[in-house]
Order: structure tokens, then C-alpha cells, then sequence
């Protein structure tokens, strides 16, 4: 939330934002969301450079070996390190699933507030909207893969290339929902005697939307972000698995997860990994968005 | 699962056999499931393996190829050979005689005219036919009794069993197609989706993409057969579920090509309702190397045409090292299991134009860096090897499909160690597979160093097969980039035996001639790097009798002899 | 209400011809071929006789005006024909699919049973129990049923249906053997024990499929709920000396469906759409089978018509949730 722009009295300011993370930090919820969260972080970021053995290891003679200590996760039909791919894994499933959300949310909040609150441009936004509902994800994949893979692979090489457009991808094909469920509680909104009030004494809409709207629609955003997240990390494991996302040789959580799920029977640890993985990362986000969401409710904090 | 207890499934429904001769529709329903649903019943309006495995179960052709690749009379007596004199001496007509009595499923008789109306529906300018190329060169179909056609061809046709032979060309019955010639093709829903034919079954229902139910035909040629009554042929899912239907819940009798993983399948063995088959045709998975370069620094008009040949692909020693690198028997262990061969050949089978070379099945990294060494390419600091400014840098792209994503990674290892780098790229396979000239991602385009798929001939004769690679048949942009010549092979003395070979009727001639050319595109040149030579792998139930799987022609071949084992 | 419901039909009419072009031409840039899926033994020559024979060669505009005629005026007679017998239709050329060479509107009706099963039995069991589940949670705010549901919801949300597939049926179809791992299609409900059987074989689909709806709706119930049970006007509702069950069922419930409407609207046009991977892990075989199965092959009029047929759908129900919405809000006013 930003809420600078405004030349506020420097005192209650600060003291307002100390309210929140004063609330945010009783929450018992939001503190292990967010210990989880940082260290599942910490441990792909950092993984790399500490553990021995690297994602894309072949070890022909070391396939399909059980946990053991020196490969805690077991290893897969081709003998590599299973730890090491779901760290690999891990930060691209993670920055992609961030990255994707973040851009859905700004492009569904933005058209879901300007739909709601200004009723002129309500009809072509929800039109538009409604465009980008009906059309069918996989042949927009498609296309947007014809057209901007070799300039993007050239521009950023093939792999950040590949980044940007699979995160352009999710998120301009996942806005829809928050938009809609923004402007729909924009509207009710819009009506309430508060807005009424701010806007009888002169308001500027710009101010009426980022402290009056905004902070009321906080919790169905949030919402959003974590259903958001899950959903970025398992479309980016239906690309890979159309052939539409990275290089092969490329790990991610949702890959490791499909990968795994045909040999459910023979070595159910494999899908459980990933599975648990993507499942901690999005709790522990949706207990994060909670302790935020009630921080920053004036009505709840200090209840 | 061991080869040995396939062998034994095989010998025990041998032994079995004698218990099938009982009365038609005695063992109630037999279930079968494809992963990949039918479309339509007519298979030449679609090419598709599924559509026309399905319609076997119906329409039957003259001949047809058995599991060992040996020609079998269907509707005809016998077949047709120069021995016979169904095959005229020059080898520009073959004449062929039907049975008599045949009927159709609706009680008419079957005659030369169903035959002659087949092929004018096949070769109508309009229609379409996916089968054209069975009627390649077929001058004209005449009706000379009631039981016999000839058919004559534009010249000396030294395999003449094209049309009329195998799944892909059955007969259909005239009074019921004969409105639906050319054009109209489209309109005719109920008889595409339910043709009339000679097959063991009759359609009862069809939902397209989804299920087929039939039942026995009262008007069968064996009135003991089929043992079943009814059949369902459902459709969908993925390879998995279709073997766990069979192999594990034991809810269909049938699974079709069930492409995972060897321990994947022995696992499901373990569920003990059913059993894998494996048998072998020439289906063979290769690396195909560009022989022009694919730089997307080059205009479209010369990008990967032979305007530019490729810069580092071009040199023999890379290609060889490349092959050498390669441990295919590791490749089969992983991938394929008993449904997989390594081979080094493009044409495994039949027998006659084989090599049976074997030189590359062992993995020689320490041969192939001397190779390397010795060729100029030198090791720089990152390890990977240069010439003259030229990096061996590879881009190595085919399918999306499980085991080519572990074939691929397993080979970039490899490629690694011999100072070779290789970026992976997996395509969606509508889009590999498909022809569209406005996508850079399609194998006949081959904007990539290297790529990787499978192929294979219908029936057992090669020669077209082989006759792709001539000069000026490859995809180039003149051409909306369709052509065969994948690698965009060209060499004057392969387009001279090319020409013999259409020329030559005797086998053991075009045996040697088949060879040769096969040899001079894989271990002489190394353009095609053969990997392994896929067998088919399918299961059924342990109650399922009769099954003999084959891989050149219908799977659903002999469905008239299953019966339930009690 | 009423003009603005109207003026939003009649504006429907160009937002969903401008829909159907745009989707005709990204189908026609995507790049695919219909012969992707014919064997590469068939020849190139071939493939291109076959591509004339579709109709391929001919220029977009044509391409797309057939489809709008015989969509818009032939397919319309057909369903007339059907229903009173009329010939009107007779001899003209319908919307036919390039895979089974068959009317597309034919196979979408032979396919909707089986997808409204399936799919449609899963969302109303998934808002049947997220409803409760987000009402309770966000009424006992962080006891231990709230911890639970949050706990359980985000992991069913987080495991998506390509797992929960194959996961359900090892454990009930292969281990247990309790139900049919496949869906039969044929199957007909002429009595109790086919309906027993019908029942069987849906199980599963609509057991991986609700939890996904659940998850979704129980979130945006719960926090909604939230944030209107400290409003103020709770407190006055409370302080009337209103029972507890009429505040939080009837006052904050009404207040807090807005974000539910829009969500269940949203979803509503997907149970047409049925659920791709989940139908084909079961083998149900409708209608997101039917579409997924059109653009692996692509069959461009199939997926045209499928496309356009939900989008139809989407905006016919957005309009029913802005209804709602001045239905629940009075306050809300669209003229």
C-alpha cells in the first residue's frame, strides 16, 4: 500500500504503520507463514552454492536410489540428485509463480478498480475482459510463443527469455477473476456512505480510491494472490508439459511434480517432494496475506 | 518384466488355442481401450493410426501382413505373385480374385465392383484421400468378372500390393459410398461413422473421439467366429491409464501402445490382471543432423537450406563422434526396456534389407574425442571444442514426451564429455509434427543442429522410405517447406539407386540395393544416427485369448480370433 | 434494471461477434496444422490434397463468413428442423469438424450429458460445502476449525487435478477396487441400480474436481465474511437485539456474497467448458475432452464453435452476477 503521496503529518503517520507491524507480529499465523516462507527462500537461493550435487548431474550408475544420506531425497530414473532439482526447481517455481501473480494482480486490481469506480469506462473494460475470458488459453500460448520466443531468447538469452515470456504468459492470461471480483466489490463500495462522504467533501478521486477503496478491497486481493501463486506454479508444469515452457533440462516444481506422478506406485516419495513443497510455499503465503490483511483492518488490529 | 515371460504368455495362448474353436458370440463382451480416441471409421478420410486400427475391426482389405511381415489373403484367395501369374510378367498389373460367397454385413454379396469403387472413392481429385500414395501410380482398376479386378499401373511396379493391402486401404462397399465420392465426402456422417464391411463386427453406436460399441457379424465368412458378441472400444486417457485399466483393475481386456517407462510397466505387470506384448516392426527413434545451418542470422530464404551448409555439422568427424558418444544399449535400458533395440540401422527390419551392422552399439567416448582432436576441433577454456571461431555448440530439440526428455538429457552428458555443448529444446508435438510453414518449430523446418523423432514405412517394402533422401526433395522455402529429406542429404550416387531400385523386381537385388543406401546414410555418413529400433508394446488381459500382436499392419488384425480364456 | 439489463443484450450482440473474429484469427495465427496427427508415412503431396479438401486454400474472410452463415443461420434451421420436423435445413452445409468430418453441434450434444454429470455435480457439491466452510471460518475467526479448513483447502488448491487424478484412483480403483477408474459414456440410468453404478463412476471425477471449486470459494466466502462482521452495522444488527443467527445469516451473508457471486459467475460458463485434465484422466469424454482434443488436432471449426459457445456463456453470466449484484445492493445502480 502506498500512501505517500500525500503530505501527511509525520507523527501519526509513523505511528500508524507501527500499529500494523506491532499487529502483524502478534499474529501467530503470519510469523510461522512467514519463517516458512523465508526459509524455503533461503534454501533455494542459498542451496546451490552449499549442496554438492548439481540439478542436471547425470549418474547413471546412482538411478532410482531411496533416500539415503547422501541423497536425502532419493534420486531419479536418470540418477540425479533429487534435493538438488527440487532446489533448482524451486527458484525458478518460485519466482515465476511471484513474478506471474504480482503481474496478474496489477493488471486485474488496476482494470478492476478503473471498471468499477468509473462507470465509463465500465462497459469497454468488462468487454475486454469478457474477450480475454472466452479466448482459448492454448492456441494464445501458441501464438505468443511463435511471435516473441526467438526476439525474447535473443534479447535475454534463452532462458531469461523464456522467464519473461512464460510469466507474461500466466499473467495476462490469469488477471480475469481478480478484475471482475475487484470491480464487483468496487461498486458496492462506491455507494457506501464513506465514499459518499469523502467525495461530498471534495476529494479527489485519485485520493478516494488509494484510502478509501483500496484498503476495503485489500481482502479479496489477497485472496487472489495466494490462489494466484499455486495456480502460476501448476500452469507453469502444463506448459512444460505441452512443450510450451522451459528448456528440458530445465527444472521446476511443477515439472518435477508431473514427472513424478507416473511412477506414483513405484517410488510415491518422488511426487511428494514437489508436492509438498508447493503446498508449504503456498500455506505459508496465504497465512503471510492473512496476518497482513488483519494488520492493516483498523477494525480488527488491536481487538 | 523379462522377454523370457513374454515368451511364455505367447506360448501359453498357443497352447490355449484349440479351446477358440467355439461357437460365434459365446464369451459375452470384449473391451478394448486406446489412449487416443477414433475419430471416424473411414480411413481414407483420416491417416491417423487409431482411426484406422478401429475400422480394422470392420473393414477388411484383399491382403493384409501378418506379425512376422509375411503377406496374408484376406478377402482375396490367395495373393497375387508372378509364380501365380496374379502378377503379370512385366510387373505393370496385378490381378486379384476375391473369395467367393463373401458377403457384406447387410447380406449383399461383395464383388470386383466394391474393389474398382474403392479405389475411384481413394483416387477422386477432391476427396482428399489420406491414402493416395497406396494408389501411387495405379493407371486403372478394371472389373473382369464378378470376382476378379486387375489392377494396372503407369510402370513396372515392383512391389504392386499397395493398394488394397494392409489396414490403411480396405475394401468399402459401393451401394453405401457411392454417393460420398469427392466433395460430398464431408456430408456423409452415418456412413463414415458406420461403414458397412466384411470385418468380424458391426457398428452399433459411435461417438466420436470417445467410444465405439459393436457387435459380432451375423454374416462373418467363419461362422464359429467371432467369439465375441459384443465390443466396446473406448477411447482417451493417456497411455498410463490404459495400462492400469488392463494391467491393474482389469476393467478392459485390450490396451494399445502403452509408451512408459520399463519399470513403469512391470510394475503394473505386478497387478496381475493382464500381461505385456512387445513386438518389433522398423519404427526406429534417430537423431537427424542438419546438414545446412539453422543461424537465425541468416535471411529466411537461406536460414537451413542448402544455399548454406552448416558449419560445423558438415565436417564427417563431428557427425561420427557425435554417434559414437552415444550409449544406446543404456538408452534402451532406460527408456524402452524389452519394447526397444539398439540399432544402428535406418531400416531394422525386414530381415532382407538390414545390415545388421553393429558397430555403433558401443559408447566410445575416448574414440571420439581422439576423433575430435585429430580433426582440429581443440578444446578451449570453457572445455568446449572450436575451430576457426566455429564453437560445438548444439541445439537439440524434438517431441515433449517423457522418455525423449530423458534421451535428450542422457545425450547432452554425453555430448558434454566429448567437448560438445548442447542447449535442449522440446516442442509441442502438434506443432513439431505438424506442417505448418509460418511456425519455426516444425521438423521439416529443422531450425535446430540436431533433432530427434521416429519413423517408419507401412508394410514391409522400403523403397519410398528410402527414396525421401534424394537431392531436391527437402524442405525448403519454395516449397511452403514440405519435402522428406529431413536432413537435406544430397549425393548423386544415392539418387542412381534410388532409380535402380524402383527399377529392380528381384528381392535379393533390391536387399543389397536397400542396404547399400541405408548404409550410406548412417555409417558411412552419419546424417541419420540411429538409436534404438522401437518395438510396440500393448497388454491384455490374462483372460484375453488368441492376441498375436503386429506391428505391420493393424494391432486389431486377427480380433476375430480372441476368445475368453476361462 | 430493467433498460440496463437490455442495453447490456443488445450491446452482447457486437462484443460477441468482435469475440468470435478475434478468436477466428488467433486460431488462424497459431501456429498448427490439422495433418499434425496423420502419420508421417503419408507423403507431403498427400497432406496437401487433404489440406485443399478441408477447405484450407481459401482466404480468411471467406473461411470466416462461412462459419458466421452457417453458425448464425444454418445450425439455428437444424435445431428448428429437430423440433418440428421442417426441412429447412435440408442440404445445407452445417458447421463440420475436420477430425470426424461430422456436424460439431452433434458431438456438443452428445457430449453435454456426461460433462453436466460430471463437472456440474462437482460445483454444486464444491459451493455446497465451501459455503459453510467459509462462513463458519470466518465466524470463529482462527479457532481451530478455521485452521483446519485454511489448512486443508490450500493444500487441496495447491495439488492440482493431474496428480489428485491418478493419486484417487491407486488408492480407490487399484488398491481398494471400489470404483471404476473409468467413466463409461454409455452408461444409462434406467432404474435404482444403474443409478448406483452412475454414481459410482462419478465419484471420483467429482471428488478431484470439487476440490479445487471448494478451496477456491471457501477463501473469498471466509474473507468477505470477514471483513463485514466488524462493520458497524453489525454491531447496531446485534445491538436491535437481533438473534446471532439472523446477523450473520441474513445481514453479513447478503453483504458478503458480492466477491461469491462474482466468482461463482465466473466458474458457472467452466462447467460448460468441463475440466480438461480431469476429463481425460478419467476418461469422461465431454466437452473439455472434445476441445482440448480439436486443438491438439486443430480442427479449427470445432474449437471455433466450442470457444464461442462459452464465450456466449461468460458474458451471458456476467450480466446475471451484475443483476445480482443490485439485487443484493440495492444501493448499487447501473443507470
Amino acid at each position: 500500500m502506498t500512501n505517500t503521496a500525500e503530505p501527511l503529518p509525520q507523527q501519526p503517520a509513523r505511528s500508524k504503520w507501527r500499529d500494523v507491524w506491532d499487529q502483524f507480529s502478534k499474529h501467530k499465523g503470519a510469523l510461522i507463514g512467514g519463517i516458512i516462507f523465508f526459509t524455503i527462500v533461503l534454501l533455494v537461493m542459498v542451496g546451490p552454492w552449499v549442496w554438492p550435487f548439481e540439478a542436471n548431474e547425470v549418474n547413471i550408475r546412482l538411478r532410482n536410489q531411496n533416500p539415503s544420506w547422501a541423497h536425502p531425497f532419493g534420486t531419479d530414473q536418470l540418477g540425479r540428485d533429487t534435493f538438488a532439482r527440487m532446489i533448482a526447481g524451486g527458484q525458478t517455481s518460485i519466482s515465476v509463480g511471484i513474478a506471474a501473480m504480482a503481474l496478474s494482480l496489477t493488471l486485474g486490481t488496476l482494470i478492476g478498480v478503473a471498471a468499477g469506480y468509473y462507470r465509463r469506462l465500465d462497459g469497454f473494460l468488462m468487454r475486454f475482459t469478457d474477450l480475454f475470458l472466452s479466448l482459448p488459453i492454448l492456441p494464445v500460448l501458441l501464438v505468443m510463443m511463435l511471435l516473441f520466443r526467438e526476439p525474447l531468447s535473443e534479447a535475454y538469452g534463452p532462458e531469461n527469455g523464456m522467464f519473461v515470456l512464460i510469466v507474461v504468459s500466466i499473467g495476462i492470461t490469469s488477471w480475469m477473476p481478480t478484475a471482475r471480483i475487484v470491480r464487483g466489490d468496487v461498486i458496492a463500495l462506491k455507494e457506501r456512505e464513506f465514499v459518499l462522504a469523502a467525495r461530498s467533501i471534495g476529494t479527489k478521486d485519485r485520493q478516494i480510491i488509494l484510502r478509501h477503496i483500496l484498503p476495503n478491497v485489500l481482502s479479496p486481493i489477497l485472496v487472489s494472490a495466494t490462489l494466484g501463486i499455486a495456480n502460476a506454479i501448476i500452469t507453469e508444469s502444463a506448459l512444460s508439459f505441452l512443450g510450451l515452457g522451459f528448456p528440458p533440462d530445465f527444472p521446476t516444481w511443477g515439472r518435477l511434480l508431473n514427472d513424478a506422478v507416473n511412477y506414483l506406485q513405484l517410488y510415491p516419495e518422488r511426487v511428494l517432494w514437489p508436492g509438498l513443497a508447493i503446498s508449504l510455499t503456498v500455506l505459508s503465503i496465504n497465512y503471510l496475506g492473512d496476518g497482513l490483511r488483519d494488520a492493516m483492518d483498523p477494525r480488527i488490529r488491536g481487538r | 518384466m523379462k522377454i523370457k515371460s513374454l515368451m511364455m504368455g505367447a506360448v501359453a495362448a498357443c497352447a490355449f488355442a484349440p479351446a477358440s474353436f467355439a461357437e460365434r458370440g459365446s464369451d459375452g463382451n470384449v473391451s478394448i481401450i486406446y489412449w487416443q480416441a477414433p475419430s471416424i471409421l473411414n480411413p481414407y478420410l483420416s491417416g491417423g493410426t487409431k482411426d484406422i486400427e478401429s475400422s480394422s475391426l470392420v473393414i477388411e482389405p484383399l491382403g493384409r501382413f501378418d506379425q512376422t511381415g509375411a503377406m496374408v489373403a484376406y478377402l482375396a484367395e490367395e495373393i497375387p505373385t508372378v509364380a501365380n501369374g496374379g502378377v503379370s510378367e512385366d510387373l505393370t498389373s496385378i490381378t486379384w480374385t476375391l473369395k467367393s460367397g463373401l458377403v457384406w454385413s447387410d447380406g449383399s454379396a461383395v464383388t470386383a465392383a466394391d474393389v474398382k469403387f474403392t479405389a475411384e472413392y481413394c483416387m477422386h481429385p477432391e476427396g482428399g484421400c489420406a491414402q493416395l500414395a497406396k494408389f501411387d501410380g495405379v493407371t486403372s482398376v478394371d472389373v473382369v468378372d464378378d470376382l476378379t479386378v486387375k489392377v494396372s499401373f503407369n510402370q513396372p511396379k515392383p512391389n504392386p500390393y499397395g493398394p488394397f493391402v494392409g489396414g490403411q486401404t480396405p475394401i468399402i462397399q459401393k451401394a453405401q459410398f457411392e454417393n460420398c465420392m469427392g466433395a460430398a465426402a464431408p456430408n456423409c456422417t452415418d456412413e463414415n461413422f458406420g461403414p458397412i464391411g466384411t470385418g468380424p463386427f458391426v457398428v452399433t453406436e459411435f461417438r466420436p473421439n470417445d467410444v465405439i460399441q459393436m457387435e459380432a457379424n451375423d454374416n462373418y465368412r467363419d461362422a464359429s467366429k467371432p467369439a465375441f458378441a459384443t465390443l466396446t472400444f473406448k477411447g482417451g486417457g493417456d497411455a498410463m491409464a490404459a495400462g492400469r485399466a488392463v494391467m491393474e483393475t482389469g476393467e478392459f481386456d485390450y490396451a494399445w501402445n502403452l509408451q512408459l517407462a520399463p519399470d513403469v510397466i512391470a510394475k503394473m505387470k505386478e497387478g496381475g490382471k493382464g500381461t505385456p506384448i512387445s513386438g518389433f516392426g522398423a519404427l526406429v527413434e534417430r537423431l537427424e543432423m542438419n546438414m545446412t545451418d539453422p543461424s537465425p542470422d541468416l535471411d529466411a530464404d537461406t536460414r537451413a537450406t542448402r544455399k548454406a551448409p552448416h558449419p560445423f555439422l558438415s565436417d564427417i568427424n563431428v557427425r561420427k563422434a557425435l554417434s559414437m558418444a552415444i550409449d544406446r544399449p543404456l538408452l534402451v535400458e532406460i527408456g524402452y526396456g524389452p519394447a526397444g533395440r539398439p540399432t544402428c540401422d535406418l531400416v531394422p527390419a525386414p530381415a532382407i534389407y538390414a545390415t545388421g551392422n553393429t558397430d555403433c552399439l558401443t559408447q566410445d567416448i575416448a574414440g571420439a574425442n581422439a576423433l575430435l582432436d585429430e580433426a582440429g576441433w581443440a578444446r578451449g577454456g570453457d572445455g568446449i571444442r572450436a575451430k576457426d571461431g566455429v564453437r560445438l555448440s548444439i541445439l537439440y530439440q524434438t517431441s515433449t514426451n517423457a522418455v525423449r526428455q530423458d534421451f535428450q538429457a542422457l545425450i547432452k552428458e554425453w555430448w558434454g564429455q566429448i567437448g560438445v555443448e548442447t542447449e535442449l529444446r522440446n516442442l509441442n508435438a502438434s506443432v513439431f509434427f505438424g506442417g505448418d510453414p509460418g511456425s519455426p518449430d516444425t521438423f521439416q523446418k529443422f531450425y535446430a543442429d540436431v533433432e530427434m523423432y521416429a519413423n517408419v514405412f507401412d508394410g514391409t517394402d522400403p523403397q519410398a522410405y528410402l527414396a525421401a533422401y534424394r537431392c531436391g526433395n527437402e524442405p525448403k522455402p519454395e516449397s511452403q517447406w514440405q519435402g522428406e529429406n529431413i536432413n537435406r542429404f544430397c549425393d548423386p550416387e544415392y539418387d542412381k539407386m534410388i532409380d535402380e531400385m524402383a527399377r529392380t523386381s528381384d528381392i535379393n537385388r533390391r536387399g543389397e540395393l536397400g542396404r547399400m543406401m541405408q548404409s550410406m546414410l548412417t555409417n558411412q555418413s552419419y546424417t541419420i544416427v540411429p538409436l534404438v529400433d522401437r518395438g510396440r508394446i500393448s497388454a491384455h488381459a490374462n483372460s484375453l485369448g488368441g492376441v498375436v500382436l503386429n506391428t505391420f499392419d493393424s494391432e486389431l488384425w486377427n480380433v476375430a480370433d480372441w476368445y475368453r480364456i476361462d | 434494471m430493467l433498460t440496463f439489463t437490455i442495453r447490456r443484450l443488445l450491446i452482447s450482440i457486437p462484443t460477441l461477434l468482435f469475440i468470435s473474429l478475434v478468436i477466428f484469427l488467433l486460431l488462424n495465427l497459431a501456429p498448427n496444422d490439422p495433418m499434425a496427427q496423420v502419420p508421417l508415412t503419408v507423403p507431403p503431396e498427400v497432406k496437401e490434397k487433404m489440406r485443399e479438401a478441408l477447405g484450407l486454400g481459401q482466404p480468411l474472410y471467406i473461411q470466416f463468413a462461412k462459419w458466421l452463415m452457417q453458425f448464425f443461420w444454418i445450425e439455428p434451421q437444424v435445431l428448428v428442423d429437430h423440433y418440428f420436423g421442417t426441412t429447412f435445413s435440408e442440404g445445407d452445409l452445417r458447421v463440420i469438424s475436420w477430425q470426424t468430418r461430422s456436424p460439431v453441434m452433434d458431438i456438443v450434444i452428445q457430449r453435454i450429458p456426461q460433462t453436466l454429470w460430471v463437472v456440474g455435480m462437482s460445483y454444486v457439491v464444491g459451493i455446497l460445502i465451501a459455503l459453510p466452510i467459509g462462513i463458519y471460518s470466518a465466524y470463529r475467526h482462527y479457532s481451530v476449525f478455521d485452521q483446519a479448513g485454511t489448512f486443508i483447502t490450500m493444500i487441496g488448491y495447491s495439488i492440482p487435478p493431474f496428480f489428485t487424478g491418478p493419486l484417487v484412483i491407486v488408492i480407490f480403483a487399484v488398491q481398494l477396487g471400489w470404483l471404476p477408474s473409468t467413466y463409461d459414456t454409455l452408461h444409462q440410468v434406467i432404474d435404482w441400480d444403474s443409478f448406483v453404478v452412475q454414481l459410482q463412476q462419478m465419484v471420483l471425477p467429482v471428488m478431484v474436481l470439487a476440490l479445487q471449486t471448494t478451496a477456491q470459494i471457501s477463501r473469498y466466502m471466509r474473507a468477505s465474511m470477514l471483513d463485514n462482521l466488524n462493520q458497524d452495522y453489525v454491531r447496531t444488527a446485534r445491538a436491535k437485539g437481533l438473534s446471532e443467527w439472523t446477523v450473520v445469516m441474513v445481514h453479513v451473508l447478503r453483504n458478503s456474497m458480492i466477491p461469491v457471486v462474482t466468482v461463482i459467475a465466473l466458474g458457472l460458463p467452466a462447467i460448460f467448458g468441463g475440466a480438461i485434465i480431469t476429463e481425460q484422466i478419467f476418461k469422461v469424454n465431454g466437452i473439455g475432452q472434445q476441445l482440448i482434443g480439436a486443438i491438439y488436432a486443430n480442427d479449427l471449426p470445432t474449437v471455433q464453435t466450442l470457444t464461442f459457445i462459452f464465450a456466449f456463456l461468460i458474458v451471458f453470466f456476467n450480466l446475471i452476477a451484475d443483476i445480482l449484484y443490485g439485487l443484493l445492493d440495492p444501493r448499487i445502480r447501473y443507470d
